[in-house]
C-alpha cells in the first residue's frame, strides 16, 4: 500500500492522497476539524453566555485594545497565507521552497503566541485574573484553548520541518505536511470568530 | 494463530506469559482489539451490574439501612456511568471492531494505531473512574453530574469522574472517526452505500453522532473541572457563573448518545432477523432513511430532559414536537423488522430469541418516551420512577437485548466456536423475563410517586409490593447473567468448532471467510455484486465470493506499543490532576506530575511522527497455507 515509491513521485500531482493511507488520513483529519468546530462552537455559546457576567472585576470594554488584537489577526491571517505557499511548493517537489514557507508560518505563530502571552499579562495586571468572574473564566478558557492549539500547531509543524530535511517529500511524509497545514487554517479561522465574537463585541458592548 | 504468531516473530523473541501480555498490549488487529473491547466492556458490566443488584437489596423493603446516604448516591452514580460509559459504549466497538471490516470486504481499518489508542484510553478511564471507590469516595452526582451540585458540594470523588471520562471520551471520539474513514475509504469493489449491509450503516452513522456529541461533553467535562480544581466560576453564581449552562452542554451530548447507543443495537437486530428468517431485510432503503433521519433529529431534541427547568413554553412545545417526530423513523424499523419476519422460515435460536425479544420490550419503552415527551406531562413524570422504567426498557430492552443477540451471533466469528445453545436459551428466558419483573413495576412506582436516587421509601406509601417484586426480576437478570458466564467458560473449554459460515445461513461478506478469520480477513478482496452479496453467491452456486483481485502479497501493520504508553501518560496525568486537588500540600508536586504526563504524551506522539512502521508482507506461499489450514 506504501509501496507507491515505486513509481517516480513527482508525476503525482496530489501526493497527499496517492495512497490510500493519505487519503485516509485527508478524511479523517477533515473528520477531526468537524469535532473541533463542535468544541470550539461549545466554549463560543459559553463565552456568549457569560461575558457580561464580570462580578466585581473589569469589563471587557475596560480591557481590551483594539490595534493590539488587529496586530495580532494581521499576524495569524498572514500566517495562513505563507502554510498555503508551502502547501502550494510541496505540491510542486520544491522542498526548500516548502521549508521556508512553514519555517515562517511557525515564526508568525509564535509572534502570535508572543502578543497572546504579553496581552494576558497586562490583563491579569489590570485585575483580571482566571478566577475573578465567569467573564474572565470564560475568556481565558476560550482565547486560551485557541492558544494551546496554535501552541501544537507551532510544535507540530516544526517537527515536521525538523524531519523534512531527513525524510523529503513522499507519499508518506506529504499527507503529514498537507493536514498540518490544514491544521493551521482551522487555527485561524476559529481567531477570526474570536477576533469577531470576543473583542469586536466586547469593545463595541455589544 | 499462525497470523499472530507472524507478527510476533517479527517483533519479539519473548516466550510464555510475558509474550502472550505484549501481543495484546501491543495488537492493531481490529479483530484482537475487538475482544479487547468485548472483555473491558463485559469487566465493567458485571461491575455496573454487581451496582445494579446492591440498589434492588437497598430498595427491596422500606426503610432498609443497607445503603444509605452518601454511599447510595456513590453506588447510583456509578452504576449509571459505568453502564453507559464503560459498558454499553465499548461493547458497541467491540461489536463494530469485530465485524464492520469484515463486512465491507476491508483487510483492516484506516487508522488501526488510532484503534488500539481509542481502546487503551477507554479502558484506562474506566480503571481512573472506578479506583475511586479506594481513592477517597466515588463520585456522587448522579451520572449527569449536574452543576454545582458537583462542582462546589461534593467532595474529591467527582475528580475521578470529571477525569475519568474525559479519557474514554477521548478514546471514544478517536474509534468514530476511524470507523467512519474506514467505512468511507475501504469498501470492497461494488460495495456501494446502498449495499452496505445495516450493522455497517448504523455503525457509520453512529460514528458521526459521537464525532459531533462528544465534544461538547469534553468541553462540558473540562469547564466543571476548571470550576472543581482551578476555581473557575462558569457554574459559580456568586461570581455570575450559570448552571443551567452545563445542563444545556451535558444533553447536547447526553441525548444524541442514547441514539448512538441504540442505533448499532437496531443495526444488529436487522442482520440477526433477517438471517434467521431466510429473508432479504425488508424495506432496506427505508431503514437506511430510518437511521440517516434518527441520527439527524437525535441532535434537535435535547431540551426535553430539560422541560421543568422553565425555559418557556415555545421551547418546550419545540423540543416536544422534535422528539415525537423521532417516533416515526423508529416505527418505519419496528414495521420493517416484523415484515421481514413475516412469511420467514424463523429460526429461533438464542441469537434471534433476543431480536424478537427487542422488538415488543423495545416499543414499550418508546411509548413511554413518548408519554415523557409532552411537557405538561412530564412535570408529573419528572424524576420519577418512570422515567427509570422508560429509560431501562429502552437501554437494556433496546441496546442490551441487540448486544447479547449480536454477541450470540457473531460469538463464532469472533472466537471459532459455537455457544452453547441450551445454556443460550436459558440466558436468555431469565434474562427477559427477569428484565420485565424489575423494570414493569417501575412505571407503576412513578406514577404512585416514588421519585428517582433516594435511597429508602416509608411501609405506608403504597410502594412496598411494587418494590419488592422489581427487586426478585434483578435476581432473574443476574441468574441470566451467570448462565452467560459459565456459557462462555464452557465453550472457550470444548465448545462446538464453528465454520466459516458458522450459521449455514450467513448473508453477509463476514460469513465467507473462515472463523475466526487470519489476521489478514480477505485473502483476495471480495467484487460485492449486491446487497446480501454472499447469499447472492450461494444461490447461484458457488462456495465462495468472487474476487476482484488475483491472489497476492498482503501488507499489514506491525504491532506497536505506543498507544498503550500513550494511554499511560495520559492517565498519569489525570491522576495528577485529581490528587492536586485532594490536599494543598502536595498540590504543586501533583500538578507536576500532571504536566508531566502531558509532556510524556507529547514526546511519544513526536515518536510515533518520526518513527515509520513499514510494516510486514504476508507472501503468497503463506496465504495458500493459512487459506487451507482454515479450511
Amino acid at each position: 500500500m506504501s509501496g507507491a515509491n515505486h513509481v517516480d513521485i513527482r508525476t503525482l500531482s496530489h501526493p497527499e492522497t496517492a495512497t490510500l493511507e493519505g487519503k485516509n488520513k485527508f478524511l479523517g483529519f477533515w473528520f477531526f476539524l468537524g469535532g473541533e468546530t463542535v468544541l470550539f462552537g461549545t466554549l463560543f455559546a459559553t463565552f456568549i453566555a457569560l461575558r457580561n457576567r464580570v462580578a466585581t472585576g473589569p469589563s471587557s470594554q475596560e480591557l481590551f485594545s483594539l490595534p493590539l488584537t488587529f496586530l495580532s489577526t494581521i499576524i495569524l491571517l498572514v500566517s495562513s497565507l505563507t502554510s498555503v505557499f508551502a502547501v502550494l511548493a510541496m505540491k510542486e517537489y520544491k522542498i526548500r521552497q516548502m521549508q521556508l514557507w512553514f519555517w515562517l508560518t511557525v515564526v508568525l505563530g509564535l509572534a502570535f503566541l508572543g502578543l497572546e502571552i504579553t496581552e494576558f499579562k497586562e490583563y491579569v495586571h489590570e485585575g483580571l485574573g482566571y478566577t475573578t468572574s465567569a467573564f474572565s473564566s470564560s475568556f481565558y478558557t476560550l482565547v486560551g484553548t485557541h492558544g494551546c492549539h496554535v501552541l501544537f500547531g507551532v510544535l507540530w509543524i516544526s517537527a515536521l520541518m525538523i524531519q523534512s530535511y531527513k525524510k523529503g517529500i513522499t507519499t508518506v511524509t506529504a499527507p503529514k505536511y498537507y493536514v498540518s497545514a490544514l491544521y493551521w487554517h482551522f487555527i485561524d479561522v476559529v481567531w477570526v470568530f474570536i477576533f469577531t465574537i470576543v473583542y469586536l463585541l466586547g469593545i463595541l458592548g455589544g | 494463530m499462525t497470523a499472530n504468531a507472524h507478527a510476533l516473530a517479527a517483533y519479539n523473541q519473548r516466550k510464555g506469559f510475558l509474550s502472550w501480555l505484549w501481543t495484546w498490549l501491543s495488537t492493531v488487529d481490529h479483530k484482537r482489539i475487538a475482544i479487547l473491547y468485548l472483555f473491558g466492556g463485559g469487566l465493567f458490566f458485571v461491575i455496573g451490574g454487581i451496582e445494579a443488584l446492591l440498589i434492588r437489596i437497598q430498595l427491596a423493603v422500606p426503610q432498609n439501612d443497607f445503603l444509605v446516604g452518601s454511599t447510595y448516591n456513590e453506588v447510583v452514580t456509578m452504576h449509571g456511568t459505568t453502564m453507559i460509559f464503560l459498558a454499553a459504549m465499548p461493547l458497541v466497538f467491540a461489536m463494530m471492531n469485530a465485524v464492520v471490516p469484515l463486512q465491507i470486504g476491508a483487510r483492516d481499518v484506516a487508522f488501526p494505531f488510532v484503534n488500539a489508542l481509542g481502546f487503551w484510553l477507554f479502558f484506562l478511564g474506566g480503571i481512573v473512574l472506578n479506583t475511586s471507590w479506594f481513592l477517597g469516595g466515588a463520585p456522587a452526582g448522579g451520572w449527569t453530574a449536574y452543576a454545582p451540585l458537583t462542582t462546589e458540594f461534593l467532595g474529591t470523588g467527582s475528580d475521578f469522574y470529571l477525569l475519568g471520562l474525559q479519557l474514554s471520551g477521548a478514546g471514544t471520539l478517536m474509534g468514530a472517526i476511524n470507523f467512519m474513514v474506514t467505512i468511507i475509504n475501504m469498501r470492497a469493489p461494488g460495495m456501494t452505500f446502498m449495499r452496505m449491509p445495516l450493522f455497517t450503516w448504523t455503525s457509520l452513522i453512529t460514528s458521526t453522532l459521537i464525532l459531533f456529541a462528544f465534544p461538547p461533553l469534553t468541553v462540558g467535562l473540562f469547564l466543571e473541572f476548571f470550576d472543581h480544581i482551578f476555581h473557575a466560576n462558569f457554574f459559580n453564581t456568586a461570581k455570575g457563573g450559570n448552571a443551567i449552562i452545563f445542563e444545556h452542554i451535558f444533553w447536547i451530548f447526553g441525548h444524541p448518545e442514547v441514539y448512538i447507543l441504540v442505533l448499532p443495537a437496531f443495526g444488529i437486530i436487522s442482520e440477526v432477523v433477517a438471517t434467521f428468517s431466510k429473508k432479504r431485510l425488508f424495506g432496506y432503503t427505508s431503514m437506511v432513511f430510518a437511521t440517516v433521519l434518527i441520527g439527524f433529529l437525535s441532535f434537535m431534541v435535547w431540551v426535553h430532559h430539560m422541560f421543568t427547568v422553565g425555559l418557556g413554553p415555545m421551547a418546550n412545545s419545540l423540543f416536544a414536537l422534535a422528539t415525537m417526530t423521532i417516533a416515526v423513523p423508529t416505527g418505519m424499523k419496528i414495521f420493517n423488522w416484523l415484515f421481514t419476519m413475516w412469511g420467514g422460515q424463523i429460526h429461533f435460536t438464542t441469537a434471534n430469541l433476543f431480536a424478537v425479544g427487542f422488538v415488543p420490550t423495545f416499543v414499550m419503552g418508546g411509548v413511554t418516551g413518548v408519554m415523557l415527551a409532552v411537557p405538561s406531562a412530564d412535570s408529573q413524570y419528572h424524576d420519577s420512577y418512570f422515567v427509570i422504567a422508560h429509560f431501562h426498557y429502552v437501554i437494556i430492552g433496546g441496546v442490551v437485548f441487540g448486544l447479547l443477540a449480536g454477541l450470540f451471533y457473531w460469538w463464532p466469528k469472533m472466537f471459532g466456536k459455537i455457544l452453547n445453545e441450551t445454556l443460550g436459551k436459558i440466558t436468555f428466558w431469565t434474562f427477559f423475563i427477569g428484565f420485565h419483573l424489575t423494570f414493569f413495576p417501575q412505571h407503576f412506582l412513578g406514577l404512585i410517586g416514588m421519585p428517582r436516587r433516594y435511597f429508602t421509601y416509608f411501609p405506608d406509601e403504597g410502594l412496598n409490593t411494587w418494590n419488592h417484586i422489581s427487586s426478585i426480576g434483578a435476581i432473574g437478570m443476574a441468574i441470566g447473567a451467570i448462565v452467560l458466564v459459565i456459557n462462555i467458560v464452557i465453550t472457550t473449554a470444548k465448545g462446538q468448532k464453528a465454520a466459516g459460515d458458522a450459521w449455514g445461513i450467513g448473508r453477509t461478506l463476514e460469513w465467507s471467510i473462515p472463523s475466526p478469520p487470519p489476521e489478514y480477513n480477505f485473502a483476495q478482496t471480495p467484487l460485492v455484486k449486491g446487497i446480501d452479496t454472499f447469499w447472492k453467491e450461494k444461490m447461484e452456486g458457488n462456495k465462495k465470493v468472487t474476487p476482484a483481485e488475483p491472489l497476492g502479497d498482503i501488507h499489514m501493520p506491525n504491532p506497536t506499543i505506543l498507544p498503550f504508553l500513550m494511554s499511560i501518560a495520559l492517565t498519569i496525568a489525570a491522576y495528577g490532576f485529581i490528587f492536586a486537588n485532594q490536599t494543598s500540600a502536595s498540590r504543586p508536586l501533583c500538578l507536576v506530575i500532571a504536566a508531566f504526563g502531558i509532556g510524556l504524551m507529547l514526546l511519544l506522539m513526536l515518536i510515533h511522527s518520526i518513527k515509520d512502521d513499514p510494516g510486514f508482507h504476508y507472501h503468497k506461499e503463506e496465504i495458500i497455507e493459512i487459506e487451507k489450514g482454515a479450511e
